[in-house]
């Protein structure tokens, strides 16, 4: 087959896995959040309600599509694509198996960051050309904490990039393959240099996500629906579908740059190489669990609150930490 | 050639995703009713008029935060490729890098002291 056409399947691909991570993440939502509140979420289509998100999702198909009057007509069109189209993108360089993977590159952590990181971009046009005072608050939260909570977050993995030598995923996950001292994981999260990077990772990465200790962008008992307000049906549904697109994305990098991507420890690489798309679809829905069981615990902070955190604390930190590991990098090798 | 076949795979990324977007807009259109009417057209403010266009002036916050985020995002770049080769440098430009970031972080401060970090 031709080159383009093998590139366009692995495109269609990934569209396929992240529509279908969509329905699977909003269905596992709903139920996670379901069960910690002590009911049971939806039951009724389907066997426990499996069906509901695909019913949900047709619902939205059919649903019609409201332009209100006063929009910027223009970018009210284009920002579900703008959020979307990067959405979609960051699964370029994920590598689910040393053979899977749609492409091989080397600058693979910096590109996922790159597409993450103009999903704001959308959100602040869905919020400016909505022309809905909830809108443009919601937009322009997402947008002031998202590029103040970038920072921390490139700053942050950087010690794993001076270890590693390299910004190729694979490269990552090689590096993590195997055991210390025939017991422990290789994997970055057992190592105590590692640690503070993990903390700085992860809080970033949930604001990055616009989870909900942080989403300050779409805080229903505060701005309505955020940057959403005056979006319905399809265009709606592809703002959704990025959100939580993103988050499988994170949660993949979380894998990939701490949790040894799809290495398994202790089992030789051949068997860890043949499940390995397995493997890394199975942590990353562990983490993804993870970051709706925070979702369902934490109060929302205050906008305040968290730029001063991500200002004030962040980032001092994730320049300290890139010095002292520097210097601890150097004088182990 | 690794390096080209990849970046064909990028370009079918965005090719795709641009057409998906107007493809799922389309379906919905074709499926959906269109039934609109003054009020369903109004501004959504939970059901009262809306007073005032939305856009306004806006707080002066947001901007200084933008300004910042360049400053540091730009530092970023540059740490990167430092940070791929780290291995293979010496102890001196690691010095380099520390005098790089300590400037920055003069930068950071100065700003905390003059009150651009604070939220009003």
């Amino acid at each position: 087959m031709s080159a383009l056409g093998i590139s366009a399947l692995k495109v269609l691909a990934a569209l396929g896995l992240m529509l279908g991570n969509g329905v699977v993440m909003i269905y596992m939502l709903r139920k996670v959040l379901g069960h910690l509140h002590i009911r049971l979420g939806p039951m009724h289509v389907g066997w426990k309600g499996t069906l509901q998100t695909v019913m949900d999702v047709l619902k939205l198909l059919t649903k019609e599509d409201i332009t209100p009057r006063a929009v910027d007509r223009w970018l009210f069109r284009i920002a579900p694509a703008v959020v979307f189209i990067p959405s979609l993108m960051a699964y370029a360089a994920l590598p689910f198996s040393d053979t899977w993977r749609v492409t091989n590159l080397d600058s693979g952590l910096l590109y996922t960051f790159t597409a993450l990181s103009l999903v704001p971009l959308g959100i602040l046009m869905a919020g400016w050309a909505s022309s809905n005072k909830w809108s443009l608050l919601g937009g322009m939260r997402a947008a002031a904490q998202q590029i103040a909570y970038e920072v921390p977050l490139l700053l942050s993995v950087l010690p794993i990039v001076m270890l590693v030598g390299s910004m190729n995923l694979g490269v990552i996950v090689e590096a993590q393959r195997g055991t210390v001292l025939a017991v422990i994981p290789r994997w970055f999260i057992m190592n105590p240099l590692f640690w503070p990077t993990f903390v700085l990772y992860s809080i970033s990465a949930l604001v990055e996500t616009n989870q909900t200790p942080f989403d300050m962008s779409e805080a229903e008992s505060e701005l309505v629906g955020g940057f959403a307000t005056e979006y319905s049906a399809m265009k709606f549904g592809l703002l959704f579908l990025s959100e939580f697109s993103n988050q499988f994305i994170v949660a993949a990098l979380t894998v990939t740059l701490f949790f040894g991507g799809w290495t398994l420890p202790w089992v030789p690489e051949a068997v860890s190489n043949t499940f390995g798309p397995l493997t890394f679809m199975l942590k990353t829905y562990l983490v993804i669990a993870v970051m709706m069981w925070i979702r369902g615990t934490f109060p929302r902070v205050r906008i305040d609150q968290l730029m001063q955190l991500g200002w004030q604390r962040l980032i001092p930190i994730s320049l300290a930490w890139i010095v002292i590991s520097g210097v601890v990098i150097k004088v182990w090798s | 050639m690794q390096g080209a076949a990849d970046h064909i795979v990028l370009a079918a990324f965005v090719i795709i995703g641009i057409l998906f977007v107007p493809l799922t807009l389309t379906a919905s259109r074709l499926l959906a009713p269109s039934k609109p009417d003054e009020r369903k057209l109004d501004t959504y403010e939970c059901g009262s008029e809306p007073i005032g266009p939305p856009w306004v002036q806006f707080r002066i916050g947001y901007y200084v935060y933008a300004l910042l985020f360049v400053v540091f995002d730009i530092e970023t770049v540059f740490l990167y490729p430092w940070a791929v080769a780290f291995d293979h440098l010496g102890l001196f430009i690691l010095v380099e890098m520390v005098i790089f970031i300590a400037i920055l972080a003069a930068g950071l401060a100065y700003a905390w002291k003059e009150g651009a970090l604070r939220w009003r």
